[in-house]
């Protein structure tokens, strides 16, 4: 039975780790709202991105020729895979949730004999997947000096995997993120950036029929976009990422504060049942001490 | 008949400038200067280092754009570029550090003709609006 002082030092601590888990709670949800206007105002970019080269593949003929970013190198042997994740901890499952997405894919890339090449993106990936893949990450990138999200990092990270792919040191390459859906909510997604994958489920049925005049030819024009659809992903990914793990911060911390709370009223109940326990002793001694005499 | 048409100018963080009473664009394509008009034919191209000018009813405006990707459809222009920013509050830092860093580039040996040519093209831009 903990002593009435330990009690009470208990729920002075308890209170303060409420406090702090209250107020980071608040944080989270101010940010989650930057967060998502920032992933929303992005949103056109990537879309009409999208539609572009949508266009332009279709227009391509030559199959044969067109660009390895587009159809892939023919060969389906070393997969990297591209985690991101947060800098910092304390947001639930986010990270977990992503980690554990990407260490299927992994499972699955290495059963299946494949050569498997891993780049981190933000440090919390990067602790969880040392233990395990530490020989199989080629590299490991933080930005954790940027404020905000922006394009320029998202453009450094693109710039890596074409450096990479012109290098062929890969034939796929897979991206993981979560995706966000609302605060309580976020998915965790795989998406396939090197051959392109067309996603069937945006697809853009207005104006196909459309002819369009290239200028230079597609070839060129394809080139040139593949590499900044690249970086545009992955800043798509990022604000997508940083949008989930406000989210998933603030529910987090939101149930550690309820969490708190009914430790708090427990403990009270403890330390006022103790003390009231103490009272009816002294009072047992104090009324038998009268009654010897 | 009206003669004009939509102009959305995106960039990766937000929507950079959208309009829809503008009757000329002219855009720095990778093979030359196009203006465009009122139903012009679908169109796809990219850019080089320039000045897009746009002309609306009331007024002009000119940006700086280092690159990107135009696509004329349906009588709206989209212009997705990571860099661009409105000559009116060009950062004369900016694009001094701009010019010297793409001359620093250029001093390389490792370049292959076509960037080369870019970054002349860019220098010579960027110079242009640093002297206005």
């Amino acid at each position: 039975m903990p002593s009435l002082d330990d009690l009470r030092k208990r729920i002075t601590s308890v209170k303060s780790t409420q406090k702090i888990t209250k107020a980071m709670k608040m944080v989270a949800a101010a940010k989650l709202r930057k967060a998502q206007e920032n992933a929303e105002k992005g949103r056109p970019y990537s879309e009409k991105m999208n539609n572009v080269i949508l266009n332009l593949s279709k227009s391509i003929t030559d199959k044969e020729n067109a660009p390895k970013l587009l159809v892939g190198t023919g060969e389906e042997k070393v997969h990297l895979c591209i985690v991101l994740t947060a800098d910092r901890g304390l947001c639930g499952g986010f990270n977990t949730n992503i980690i554990k997405k990407a260490k299927s894919y992994f499972e699955k890339t290495i059963s299946e004999n494949k050569t498997l090449k891993i780049i981190t993106v933000g440090s919390k990936g990067y602790d969880q997947l040392k233990r395990q893949y530490k020989s199989y990450i080629v590299e490991n990138i933080s930005f954790k000096e940027s404020k905000n999200i922006n394009y320029f990092d998202a453009d450094k990270v693109g710039k890596i995997i074409i450096e990479k792919f012109e290098k062929n040191e890969f034939d796929v390459c897979a991206i993981f993120y979560n995706k966000f859906k609302n605060v309580i909510t976020q998915i965790p997604q795989e998406q396939q950036i090197v051959p392109l994958n067309e996603d069937k489920d945006d697809k853009d049925d207005s104006g196909n029929d459309n002819d369009y005049e290239f200028e230079p030819d597609e070839d060129e024009i394809l080139s040139n976009l593949l590499p900044k659809n690249i970086s545009t992903q992955i800043f798509k990914a990022m604000l997508e990422n940083s949008a989930s793990e406000q989210g998933s911060r603030m529910t987090a911390m939101d149930n550690a504060t309820r969490n708190a709370g009914e430790l708090v009223d427990r403990l009270t109940i403890e330390y006022n049942r103790s003390r009231q326990a103490a009272i009816t002793k002294e009072l047992i001694e104090i009324i038998s001490g009268a009654e010897s005499l | 008949m009206s003669n004009l048409f939509n102009i959305d100018i995106v960039n990766p963080e937000q929507s950079f400038l959208s309009k829809d009473n503008v009757f000329e664009v002219v855009i720095p394509a990778v093979e030359g200067e196009i203006g465009i008009l009122k139903d012009h034919i679908p169109i796809i191209s990219f850019l080089k280092p320039g000045i897009i000018r746009v002309f609306s009813e009331s007024e002009e405006q000119s940006f700086y754009v280092e690159d990107g990707i135009v696509e004329f459809k349906d009588n709206t222009l989209s212009v997705l570029t990571s860099s661009i920013f409105d000559l009116k509050d060009a950062d004369k830092n900016f694009v001094s550090e701009s010019i010297s860093s793409a001359e620093a580039e250029l001093s390389k040996d490792n370049i292959d003709d076509q960037k080369r040519f870019l970054l002349n093209h860019k220098v010579e831009v960027l110079k242009s609006i640093s002297i206005n």
